[in-house]
């Protein structure tokens, strides 16, 4: 096999990065700048991850930067990429999905496990330091009807668009809660959709809590003035604290319901209004994807927008000696910031003072972060808009009603319990869709992601692995 | 601005510049629908209108890409006879026949 170093798995490589978005792209060309041998993996076929995705060469895109914000970023970082591949100091290796890293008895290096392209080949590789740059997941709140055929996330929207330049709609309305919905609605606009409304259940208010960490970050608010004067050039109407409680049709989406909320994420009676569309991009924020990190024993913190986070020391340093971890991994925070803590990362692995300037940039970006967390974190009352037949789990079709009843007639205390007794959480996707969902419906916050395997993997991998097992 | 001022709107290929390299049909359900090398097989559904590919198993409900970067399994696909393959990930290539996936996946396993 050309692309993996398995056939020699003594050659340790000094560093393997996992993910190729602005983290891990920026951690693997700072480290390779200096001198680290470095292994870059990436389940997608491209550099960029989900920030940067763009469209494959044959799609002949001649201003991929028109669908991206801070594209420059990216472009110069994939040019280092590639000179550094060619200069053989970065083995990079797309479409690898790694599903799994086990330390060597002696703590000296990692094997981690990946399958590799459509046919889900077995590739290893084996590197004495890890940095894991996961990315995030969106975070997604049921409502009835949100399983209709032309509902998509809204960051699916924006990966559809910015990877095979489709839409999913001529109308689509762009409802949830976060930043990230002014920059899907603006290129669903940009992009030749009608978007007639952004509906938002937070109160953009809630920023004004942050005036410091917004005035020290004039650039996040030029960026947010930049989506604000696109919105308004499409006749993008946004709504603050409002929600869609309610998608209509049978074959696909025709029509929302929007409502308004009070402060609780409440629907207000007698607020409920239809908007006709045919299709509906929805998001309620990101999920760090920590799958990786937790198996290996990582320690976590709460996030104020209700999610788990990394815990990182000021080099990027998780709790196990060896693994290393920026962007979204540790805390929702954007491609800035991301950006700045892969290189933050890379100059610890090599065991160089990591240069004031990224510090002094993280301190920032962290600062807005968390004040954009508080603002979105989901209110409580936003199961108000559940009805019990509404599917929460949508890969084993359980019903709001269900988990209701595992919750106040059999006694299920958290979302573990909940799935026991529904199978929620159970089926393909492995509760990434229904979890922050069923925690709620459970009273609980939602647990670190906790699964044994990153992504499906072919059982005659697993029987190749070796027995004795940490 | 009006729609009607607005006139023909643009759409993401223009937005970016795009001229395709090779357009070819990528057999779906014996439909044939164009595609370009390059876009995963979920793009070459929905540029061709089709949001649902997939029915579930328990109450036969339509469904098709939702997260649209892998993690939600919504838009599980059969394609050359494979079933359970992603199809907001995987690349469509040419000859390639994609047909609606029912149920588990695994109907032909049944005994």
């Amino acid at each position: 096999m050309t692309t993996s170093p398995s056939d020699s798995p003594s050659a340790a490589a000094d560093l393997a990065v996992v993910g190729a978005g602005p983290a891990g792209l920026a951690a693997a060309v700072t480290a390779a700048g200096l001198g680290l041998r470095v292994i870059l993996l990436d389940a997608g076929e491209r550099p960029g991850g989900q920030y940067y995705r763009h469209p494959a060469p044959g799609l002949g895109a001649a201003r991929p930067e028109a669908l991206h914000h801070g594209w420059s970023a990216f472009a110069s970082r994939e040019a280092a990429l590639r000179a550094h591949a060619s200069a053989g100091r970065i083995t990079y290796l797309p479409y690898h999905h790694v599903w799994t890293v086990i330390p060597d008895p002696d703590g000296a290096a990692w094997t981690l496990h990946a399958v590799a392209g459509a046919d889900e080949a077995p590739a290893t590789v084996r590197a004495r330091a890890v940095l894991l740059a996961t990315g995030a997941y969106e975070r997604q709140l049921p409502f009835p009807g949100w399983t209709l055929p032309g509902v998509v996330g809204a960051g699916g929207a924006q990966a559809m668009l910015k990877g095979g330049l489709v839409l999913p709609g001529s109308r689509v309305v762009v409802a949830g809660s976060g930043p990230l919905l002014l920059a899907v609605a603006g290129s669903l606009a940009s992009a030749g959709a009608r978007v007639p409304v952004v509906v938002e259940a937070a109160a953009y208010s809630g920023y004004a809590h942050h005036v410091p960490a917004l005035l020290r970050n004039p650039g996040k608010l030029a960026e947010g003035a930049t989506y604000g004067g696109a919105l308004l050039r499409h006749g993008v109407r946004l709504l603050t604290r409002h929600a869609v409680t309610e998608a209509h049709g049978t074959d696909r989406v025709e029509a929302v319901t929007v409502a308004r909320l009070d402060r609780d994420w409440r629907p207000v009676p007698g607020t409920a209004r239809r908007i006709p569309c045919d299709a509906v991009a929805v998001g309620h924020g990101l999920v760090p994807q920590l799958e990786l990190a937790t198996g290996l024993g990582c320690a976590t913190r709460p996030s104020p927008d209700a999610t788990v986070a990394l815990e990182l020391d000021a080099e990027q340093r998780t709790s196990v000696p060896g693994v290393w971890s920026a962007g979204e991994t540790g805390g929702i925070g954007g491609a800035q910031l991301a950006l700045a803590e892969g290189e933050i990362a890379a100059h610890s692995v090599a065991g160089r003072p990591v240069p004031a300037r990224l510090v002094r940039t993280r301190t920032r970006l962290r600062a807005f972060a968390a004040a954009m967390a508080g603002a979105h974190r989901p209110g409580s009352g936003w199961t108000g808009w559940l009805r019990e037949d509404t599917d929460v789990c949508r890969c084993e079709e359980v019903p709001a009603g269900r988990i209701r009843e595992a919750v106040e007639d059999l006694g299920a205390r958290d979302a573990r319990t909940v799935k026991l007794l529904t199978r929620a959480g159970m089926g393909w996707c492995q509760g990434r869709m229904c979890g922050p969902a069923v925690a709620a419906l459970a009273g609980t916050d939602p647990a670190p992601d906790r699964r044994p395997l990153s992504c499906p993997v072919p059982l005659r991998h697993l029987a190749e692995l070796p027995a004795e097992l940490p | 601005m009006s729609e009607a001022t607005r006139g023909r709107r643009r759409s993401p290929r223009d937005l970016v510049g795009g001229t395709p390299a090779e357009t070819w049909s990528l057999r779906f359900d014996g439909r044939e629908l164009p595609a370009q090398t390059g876009q995963s097989i979920a793009a070459v559904l929905w540029s061709a209108g089709i949001l649902a590919w997939r029915t579930t198993r328990d109450t036969a409900a339509p469904r098709g890409a939702f997260c649209g970067i892998g993690s939600c399994y919504d838009c599980l696909v059969t394609v050359n006879g494979r079933p359970n393959q992603r199809a907001c990930l995987v690349p469509a290539r040419p000859g390639d026949h994609v047909t609606t996936q029912e149920g588990t996946g695994h109907d032909d396993l049944a005994v």
